[in-house]
């Protein structure tokens, strides 16, 4: 069971990701993507979504990440990710709740480049039961 | 009312073009490489079974991220969108050797200056596959 304590508040993930190009060739070829300028729009899911394991995980928030299933997800695009962005990511658990045994959680993670916020993710995660 | 490339104009109500992707096992772990979502449910059968699933089941990420390509193709690039948001109602299932549709289509649900919202409708082998899923373009 994910720790009450936990609901509201955000964690630094400890790590800053530098985007290569390659991260963004590889990812676009996936889709059939030809101009990688700049990243496609999903592609913070490929940061966010290691960083919010490495945290939620973790023994202060404690989320069985082995039973998960992805609910939803939402993006707000400040701008795009290019090659050469070093991003940080916190994660802001924004609720929780048990129904019929399974665990929902909404989790916010912020993508900074220094100061600037990059992108806003939303992203609900289940613990089945 | 925005230009459409000439031919249409944007309003409320217009419908884009539908267009299907194909899904293959190759493109799962092409994703799950690309993505580093090496989560087995997409890759390995035995272990999809053994949790319930009916077979090896697409991200449903890989699933958003085609969309995005449907939308990005429509709108002029990957840095169009602003906004991008969807629920994971049903999996696209991949069963071995085969390969299964995913089709999309959009509908301009409303027009704020520059911003295009668009309504997505995303099925695979005729099932609803995301939920509420809306996209915001600048165009």
């Amino acid at each position: 069971m994910l720790n009450p304590d936990s609901v509201g508040r955000t964690f630094k993930g400890a790590e800053t990701i530098t985007v290569s190009q390659s991260q963004i060739n590889s990812f676009a070829s996936v889709l059939g993507e030809t101009n990688t300028d700049v990243a496609p729009p999903t592609f913070s899911i490929r940061i966010t979504l290691d960083q919010m394991q490495k945290i939620l995980s973790g023994s202060e928030v404690n989320l069985d990440w082995s039973r998960l299933v992805h609910g939803d997800q939402r993006f707000e695009i400040k701008r795009p990710i290019k090659a050469g962005d070093s991003l940080t990511c916190s994660s802001t658990i924004e609720s929780y709740r048990v129904a019929a045994g399974n665990e929902i959680v909404t989790v916010r993670g912020d993508l900074f480049s220094a100061s600037e916020l990059v992108v806003s993710t939303w992203s609900t995660l289940v613990v089945r039961a | 009312m925005v230009d459409f490339g000439g031919a249409r104009m944007i309003e409320v109500g217009a419908a884009l073009p539908e267009r299907v992707f194909e899904i293959d096992r190759g493109l799962l772990v092409a994703y799950a490489n690309a993505s580093g979502d090496q989560n087995p449910i997409h890759q390995n059968e035995e272990f999809a079974l053994s949790v319930g699933l009916p077979n090896v089941i697409a991200h449903g990420m890989l699933t958003m991220a085609l969309v995005g390509k449907y939308v990005t193709d429509w709108a002029g690039g990957s840095a169009s969108v602003k906004e991008f948001g969807a629920r994971f109602v049903k999996p696209v299932i991949v069963p071995a050797g085969q390969k299964v549709d995913l089709t999309v289509s959009a509908t301009v649900s409303e027009i704020e200056g520059d911003r295009i919202s668009l309504t997505i409708s995303a099925t695979s082998a005729g099932v609803k596959v995301l939920g509420m899923a809306k996209v915001v373009v600048i165009k």
